[in-house]
């Protein structure tokens, strides 16, 4: 069985020295360029310097935590109603929900703004009727609905699946001690399935923190996210060392959040692996 | 106590067999000779070790000291895919991608036999295991005693000197169960291949066996043929396995007499020190229930349980409770005398087992089997 | 109630799909217009096929999907055999959260820390192009490997290890046993990995964004390109081809194997993971 085990251990070795060589060393580059000048000597200046960034990662992470309050918010009932629909019907609505995730998110959030842009479809029908125009593209609100339109269907998917797991007998049980549908809801449906919320969560607001082409496109340029911040450093100003710090700030507080979630998702697919 | 029962050719052979999982001692020196042609059953509660034994013969496992010998030859460290040996797995670990067919022909492929053999030789081994004309059906289509006869003939196409079967009637429902050790007999005896069967069921062992070795703890506690291990068990713990037993403290006053509940005894047994300590063991339907005037105890009858065929009584003898099967009806509460003949008295040096076992005080059929279950869900 | 849910599972439905059907129906729009149907062609194709830099987008795009999904495939299916029989659980951990990384970090990092990495060893090597295809397959290769190990892990857990066992005992040697039994199990695994490292592949712009150079442009990138400035009535077009190339994909897996979606479903999920910690 000698030969055997050294068959396996060799099998993983080509990814661990890819691993190491594109995900480990790229990481060391980006904590390098961080703590570095642009001529290389070693410097806390990027780190100190992101105090002037303080507003930009406020309004980022107000942003994203409103994009998924609201997506939980409209999101929970919907894989609610979902679940409770006849299977064949659910079949379709999953494939329904599931279609807008394989559409690119540039095209999801570009064929948006052409609808609230100032010549799009709804001020065109404004203007028919009549009616001033409304500015939409370019307020904060836009952002947070490109967010919320983009995102919903990560919110609802992990939920419904949760959902439709969720064995029967509980809420039987509960049924049989005595609660009505709301208290069912409230008092088993919710508490067992907060796993989905909390990968729904995840998946709503890592991508919501770190977008910029929402913000280009739905906030017309007035609105710096952080993830705007970080491409216009790296595509325009080639402000590499300021740009590192602020990715390895975000890169931090993402997965601190993450793995202070898993905590309280116990999910035991994917074993837990962060951290 | 090492002696087999088979005569003929020793064809594998344990010796001083040591294995610790996590530094938990599994197997503490097992010694075994396995005899051509011979269907041998290793047999004990979950844990004692059985499985492990199967797996070091086999090559799944190695030994952390002591030698595994084939025809005479060291086989200690060569891996399964070189030993003459075969495999039916607990769960029949068949290939879920290939059909019936393919999964019998499997190892011939891989021995690169030729296509008109394996065909023939696939064909010989259906028939053997009464599965003609399932040669394409897919494995999840087959119900479980298919799938095992088709495990059976995987294994046996191979021609392989000895055929290792790790609880291979586990999964089955009772009456299937009964059918297959038939059938496994059978084809034991026609092929006149050594079976190695491991089982924790006492009932499928005595019917089945040629050899039967009893382990407990990671250890052989006894080795001999069914009748033997039934009839003259060496201490508590076999006593207790096999069937049920009265187990009583005794003491051998000298050869031929024992002394136990307050009572001395004529028996068959001797050899032992003057008024050594030992366990004495009565099966219950040996027990028979006589008038006042001939009887050797008396005790009071404290449950009586209808079995069909025989009554089980739990009976309060000098504050032991013994269990009695007979064919007579008597009343709780009711008291009786009772007569053991002396071939009936079976003498057995203390052991480490001494005091577990044989004793009826907290004695439920329920139990019995709910432990009976939970060893199946193991090993 | 059951209005209520008909209603509310319409409403939903409706907004999310509004814009994307607008886009469709705009794009046979004769008018450069999003307020005014004035009437159907396929003015806007024509215009789209036309672009040259649109083809070799669509060329690039599908070279990199095609070589790292297959790239990744390889070494993850391998990868997961390693990890999966490593007894130490410390290293198998470390391995494990070190490959989940580029699947929790946001892109943008990922993309970041890559473009970093190629520019300076570039820069060391004396390259005069460090991005470009290469780094391009690299990348991919790289955020692809967690979903392929992804999906074929949990194969070998679910695989009966009787089933190897069994193997041996009828005469394979390690190496055989991978490839007749264990390899055979994991086929479902390693295709769905293969098919979601493909899709993400195809999908995929934040990273491509930062570890490509103008000279290698895939059709996310030329999408962001085409719309950085001003309504163009041909992206409403592509965006339209690749709307109906994803539905009748879908539909057709759908059809072809009702058992199928669930399969989809649970790639669906991962992917959703997967594009979670991208934007």
């Amino acid at each position: 069985m000698k030969t055997g085990n050294l068959f396996r251990k060799a099998a993983a070795a080509p990814h661990i020295l890819w691993s190491v060589m594109f995900i480990v060393f790229p990481l060391l580059f980006v904590i390098y360029f961080a703590f570095t000048d642009s001529y290389g000597n070693f410097t806390f200046d990027n780190i100190t310097g992101l105090s002037g960034y303080t507003n930009t990662f406020i309004l980022s992470i107000g942003f994203a935590l409103i994009a998924t309050v609201v997506c939980i918010l409209i999101g929970y009932p919907l894989a609610y109603f979902i679940s409770k629909t006849a299977p064949s019907k659910q079949k379709i609505l999953i494939v329904l929900l599931m279609l807008p995730m394989w559409i690119n998110l540039l095209i999801r959030t570009y064929s948006l703004m052409s609808l609230l842009d100032n010549g799009g479809l709804i001020n065109g029908m404004l203007s028919n009727l009549g009616l001033p125009k409304l500015k939409m593209v370019g307020t904060g609100g836009a952002v947070i609905l490109g967010m919320i339109y983009d995102f919903l269907p990560y919110m609802v998917l992990p939920i419904y699946t949760t959902m439709t797991k969720l064995d029967q007998r509980y809420i039987e049980a509960a049924r049989d001690l005595g609660c009505n549908n709301f208290q069912v809801l409230t008092k088993v449906i919710i508490p067992l399935t907060v796993p989905g919320i909390i990968s729904g969560i995840t998946m709503v607001f890592v991508p919501s923190i770190s977008t910029f082409y929402i913000s280009q496109k739905l906030g017309g340029g007035t609105f710096d996210l952080i993830g705007d911040t970080i491409e216009r450093q790296f595509q325009n100003e080639l402000t590499y060392n300021t740009g590192a710090a602020i990715s390895l700030i975000m890169m931090i507080l993402i997965l601190i959040s993450l793995a202070v979630m898993n905590k309280f998702a116990d999910n035991d697919e994917d074993g837990g692996i962060i951290v | 106590m090492k002696e087999s029962t088979k005569n003929g050719n020793v064809i594998i052979k344990l010796k001083d067999i040591v294995k610790t999982f996590d530094k938990e001692t599994v197997l503490s020196g097992i010694d075994l000779d396995i005899h051509d042609n011979e269907f041998i059953t290793l047999l004990g509660p979950s844990g004692c070790g059985k499985t492990t034994t199967l797996r070091i013969i086999g090559g799944f496992e190695t030994p952390d000291s002591g030698h595994v010998f084939f025809d005479g030859e060291d086989i200690t460290n060569l891996p399964p895919y070189k030993r003459h040996i075969n495999t039916v797995f607990q769960r029949y670990a068949l290939f879920p991608h290939l059909n019936v067919f393919e999964n019998i022909a499997f190892g011939l492929r891989i021995k690169k036999t030729p296509e008109a053999q394996i065909r023939e030789m696939v064909k010989e081994m259906l028939t053997l295991v009464n599965l003609k004309g399932f040669e394409k059906r897919n494995i999840s289509t087959l119900s479980g005693g298919q799938q095992q006869r088709v495990a059976i003939a995987r294994a046996l196409v191979n021609k392989p000197r000895v055929l290792l079967l790790d609880e291979p009637l586990a999964a089955l429902d009772l009456k299937l169960r009964r059918d297959m050790q038939v059938e496994l007999k059978n084809i034991q005896q026609k092929t006149g291949i050594t079976f190695v069967f491991v089982t924790h069921d006492q009932e499928e062992a005595l019917s089945m066996s040629d050899t039967i070795v009893v382990m407990a703890n990671g250890s052989v506690q006894q080795i001999g043929t069914p009748e033997k291990i039934y009839n003259e068990p060496v201490n508590a713990f076999v006593a207790d396995f096999i069937g049920e037993s009265n187990i009583v403290n005794g003491i051998m006053l000298r050869d031929y007499e024992v002394s136990f509940a307050k009572q001395t005894f004529k028996c068959e047994d001797f050899g032992f020190a003057p008024n050594e300590p030992v366990d004495v063991v009565v099966r219950p339907e040996d027990i028979d229930i006589v008038p006042f005037t001939d009887s050797m105890l008396t005790g009071e009858v404290t449950s009586v349980t209808f079995k069909g065929d025989y009554y089980e009584i739990i009976a309060d003898i000098d504050n032991f409770k013994w269990m009695i099967e007979t064919t007579d009806k008597v009343a709780v509460g009711e008291t009786i005398g009772i007569s053991i003949d002396p071939n009936e008295i079976q003498v057995m040096k203390k052991s480490e087992f001494s005091g577990m076992f044989g004793d009826y005080s907290s004695f439920s059929d329920e139990l019995d089997k709910l432990s009976d279950l939970s060893q199946e869900d193991e090993e | 109630m059951k209005n209520l849910s008909r209603f509310y599972i319409g409403l939903i439905f409706l907004l999310l799909f509004a814009p994307i059907l607008v886009l469709v129906v705009f794009s046979f729009n004769t008018s450069g217009s999003t307020t005014h149907f004035a009437g159907l062609s396929l003015k806007w194709y024509f215009e789209l096929f036309k672009d040259k830099v649109a083809i070799k987008a669509l060329e690039n795009s599908l070279f990199l999907a095609v070589f790292s999904s297959l790239i990744a495939t390889l070494i993850g299916t391998f990868a997961a055999l390693g990890i999966d029989r490593m007894r130490n659980k410390k290293i198998q951990g470390a391995i494990k959260t070190v490959t989940n990384i580029p699947m929790m970090n946001p892109d943008i990092v990922t993309g970041v820390s890559m473009m970093l990495f190629f520019v300076a060893v570039g820069g060391f090597l004396h390259f005069s192009n460090s991005l470009g295809r290469t780094s391009m397959l690299i990348a991919h290769v790289t955020f692809n490997l967690p979903y392929v190990i992804l999906s074929v892990l949990p194969r070998f857990k679910q695989m009966d290890s009787h089933l190897s066992e069994a193997a041996l005992d009828l005469g394979c040697t390690p190496a055989q046993t991978f490839f007749k039994v264990e390899l055979p199990s994991l086929a479902p695994g390693i295709a769905a990995g293969l098919m979601l490292a493909f899709t993400l592949s195809l999908d995929d712009f934040v990273i491509s964004h930062f570890v490509s150079s103008p000279d290698f442009v895939t059709l996310p990138l030329y999408v962001y390109n085409q719309t950085a400035h001003e309504v163009k009535y041909s992206m409403y077009a592509l965006c339209t081809i690749i709307i109906l190339t994803v539905l009748v994909l879908l539909l057709l897996i759908n059809f072809a194997n009702a058992d199928s979606l669930k399969k989809l479903k649970g790639k669906k999920a991962k992917r959703a993971k997967k594009l979670a910690g991208r934007d």
